[in-house]
């Protein structure tokens, strides 16, 4: 598994350059920084970050074991199967069922896994002396998480924001302007995600001199796609140690939804070269962590309404990298679709593009209904109310908990004196953000009705 | 004539090159065709014909404006050459993104180009790094052209890979910035030809130069392509101004006169061609 792209920033084919001439002198500087103060020996520069993400960020963020969610989707199986003890409620996580564990990125600062990133860049940007950051955002959250981490280390901030997700994610508009950031309306093309990615670009060409762009997902040029990854690899490093500690092993399944991929490729890029019986005695060569992206099947992947780049797209070359993207034949980019807006991106990393590509990583999609369904149920079962974009995530690993709880349960029946750790399966969801932005957009769509 | 040739033809005439901008299909393929016959009845030597893409991240809201409404009024490539191939007795070069030469396929883009009479592509978001696969299939067809840009943050270490790879000629990004009409001139304009000018020599090729990027009038073409004789400090020498969005600023004014009646159209046709025109002056420098 390649850890660093080529020296072309590509990743097998996908990433790359596909800058304008203005910008290749500021990516080089870049990259020359990053190299610096981040992929060399050079201390420092780790522990100003780590001391942030600590005590200002709130990390290391729990590894929760969702009991309840669990319970519901054994006890879903076993009403399913033979029928024998379909009352048994309450009767705790049984043997042969199905644990999830979520990691609470939604318990960082601001709400999400967003600040993981933005600390780390601002930190870069004023190593670089540059004054000003600009930043592009969807959901809003990481704008959010621009702005504060602007905020806190004393660079003047601009977020660009489609007009569209501003009428979607009003809370967060506010935030960011009690935060101190400017907020700049998009009203060119879908005026979402990728507009506001336009805009901030033009923004840079213009100002780059004292300007630093900073990208809130694992998209972009090189060394964009690098740079967002190692500052959210801490999700994966902080799980691993959790599960193992909590468990004795490797998780079976992990999760996260994906947008551009920065949660995903955070969670994921620890668990590459595991298999999930490492740490577990007599055990013959055992399967790799099995990782899963969920993304926004929107009014399902049929109706080309959807957010679905690596499930539907075709190849092609968008906001500076080669990659996986929604597109008509022409090579004209579709609008996406997504209630999450935070997903509502016609693009996806090079990186995941490429681990999706070599097999390592699979994709599954959820629709909003699904994803709705999920979002209630997590508010209620465990008093957790998710991000619609998470929500995709725990749609997909619940669905998977009840298969599993299933196919377990008979596995039992065959072969009941092997050992319950061997039918266990441990799922691992990136709970990447929580919901409190959505309910007035979630109270749209249920129309005053539900929850 | 190949876009070398054409500047040359110009500068033994004591002339340099006004490169004339317009996105195709705004406001429709039909216009597209009458306009381009405006500029050039004005004095547009070279004609830039834009092929419209979704994302332009280059471009400033001008140009992205044009380019939605082409869009929606149902431009795309099969189109674009035939309008560009019905557009003759003119060195045309085409201005897109790389995702459209992409997708149709570069051995095709490139021999579509060819044969619709296209000499040049310029792609903004292909830098000489990337470039090397179109590059190759351009240098099979004599005709076609990869047009480099310049920046003025581009630094010595790039120029000489970019000049390595040039030729038509090298369009140089007169500032920092997006496309669109800019009050004044940009003071880096003069330093940067001076020094890919310098390079050029060391290279001992030379390509010639065109600056665009906000020059929207007749004053700022004059200072672009001045020889020195009147202002040294200020006036690039360059071999060529390229004037885009200020042609599509007609265009769009045209429309918002309201009715697109003849009357209109013919008025706006009629301004293209005397701004052409008063750009055109400025490039008879001998």
């Amino acid at each position: 598994m390649l850890s660093r792209p080529d020296e072309q920033g590509k990743f097998g084919k996908f990433g790359g350059k596909f800058a304008p001439e203005v910008l290749m002198t500021a990516l080089e500087e870049l990259e020359e920084a990053f190299n610096r103060f981040w992929l060399s020996e050079e201390k420092s520069f780790k522990q100003e970050l780590g001391r942030l993400l600590r005590t200002y960020a709130g990390r290391p963020t729990p590894l929760y074991f969702a009991k309840n969610l669990s319970e519901m989707c054994g006890g879903a199986s076993s009403a399913n199967g033979s029928g024998t003890n379909g009352s048994g409620t309450n009767c705790g996580v049984k043997s042969g069922g199905v644990k999830i564990y979520l990691k609470r990125e939604d318990l960082v600062h601001g709400g999400a896994h967003k600040l993981n990133n933005t600390l780390g860049q601002c930190l870069l940007a004023k190593k670089m002396g540059k004054r000003r950051v600009i930043a592009e955002t969807g959901a809003g959250q990481h704008g959010v998480a621009t702005a504060m981490a602007a905020a806190v280390l004393g660079l003047e901030c601009e977020v660009f924001m489609g007009t569209e997700d501003i009428v979607r994610q009003r809370p967060n508009v506010f935030r960011m302007h009690l935060l101190g950031a400017k907020v700049s309306p998009v009203d060119s093309g879908s005026r979402t995600l990728k507009d506001a990615i336009n805009e901030s670009m033009r923004d840079w060409v213009t100002n780059v001199e004292d300007t630093y762009y900073l990208i809130g997902s694992v998209v972009g040029p090189h060394p964009y796609p690098l740079i967002v990854r190692e500052f959210q690899r801490v999700i994966g490093r902080e799980t691993k140690e959790q599960i193992l500690r909590a468990e004795g092993r490797l998780p079976n399944l992990v999760v996260a939804c994906v947008g551009g991929g920065s949660n995903a490729l955070g969670t994921f890029y620890e668990f590459l070269e595991d298999k999930e019986v490492e740490n577990k005695e007599g055990n013959e060569a055992g399967k790799e962590v099995e990782l899963v992206g969920v993304e926004a099947a929107g009014k399902g992947l049929e109706t080309g309404e959807h957010g679905a780049s690596l499930c539907a797209g075709t190849e092609g070359v968008l906001h500076g990298m080669y990659s996986k993207l929604l597109q008509d034949e022409d090579g004209q980019i579709k609008q996406s679709y997504s209630f999450a807006p935070g997903l509502d991106y016609p693009g996806v990393g090079p990186e995941l593009a490429y681990l999706v590509d070599s097999g390592r990583v699979k994709m599954r999609a959820a629709t909003d209904e699904e994803t709705l369904r999920a979002f209630e149920v997590l508010s209620t079962k465990e008093g957790i109310i998710p991000a619609l974009e998470s929500a995709h995530a725990i749609h997909y690993a619940v669905e998977e908990a009840k298969r599993r709880a299933k196919k377990a349960e008979k596995v039992e029946k065959v072969a009941k004196e092997q050992k319950q750790e061997r039918e266990e399966n441990l799922i691992v969801v990136c709970l990447s953000g929580r919901g409190d932005k959505d309910i007035f957009s979630v109270e749209e769509v249920l129309g005053g009705e539900g929850l | 004539m190949n876009l070398e040739e054409k500047f040359g033809a110009l500068k033994r005439k004591g002339e340099k090159a006004l490169v004339g901008f317009v996105t195709a299909g705004y406001p429709s393929a039909e216009a597209t065709t009458k306009i381009a016959l405006a500029m050039l009845k004005g004095g547009v030597d070279i004609l830039e014909l834009g092929l419209p893409f979704s994302d332009p991240i280059a471009d400033g809201v001008t140009i992205q404006q044009a380019s939605e409404r082409s869009l929606r009024a149902g431009m795309n490539p099969d189109l674009y050459f035939e309008v560009a191939a019905g557009i003759k007795k003119v060195e045309k070069v085409c201005l897109t993104y790389y995702n459209l030469v992409l997708q149709r396929g570069l051995e095709k883009f490139v021999s579509d180009c060819e044969a619709a009479g296209i000499k040049g592509v310029v792609v903004p978001d292909l830098p000489v790094e990337e470039a090397r696969p179109l590059l190759k299939v351009c240098d099979r067809y004599d005709e076609t052209d990869l047009i480099f840009l310049v920046a003025p943050t581009t630094t010595e270490k790039r120029l000489a890979k970019i000049l390595e790879a040039a030729s038509g000629f090298v369009y140089v990004v007169s500032l920092l910035g997006v496309t669109g009409a800019r009050e004044t001139i940009s003071s880096s304009v003069s330093p940067l030809i001076r020094r890919i000018r310098e390079q050029e020599r060391v290279g001992g090729r030379e390509v010639p130069l065109a600056v665009g990027f906000g020059i929207s009038k007749p004053e700022q073409v004059r200072k672009v392509c001045g020889s020195g004789a009147a202002d040294a400090e200020t006036d690039a020498n360059a071999d060529g101004a390229i004037v885009g969005s200020a042609f599509i600023k007609i265009i769009e004014q045209g429309l918002a006169r309201g009715s697109e009646g003849a009357g209109d159209e013919e008025k706006m046709l009629r301004e293209i061609e005397e701004f052409a025109g008063s750009l055109k002056r400025e490039t008879l420098v001998a």
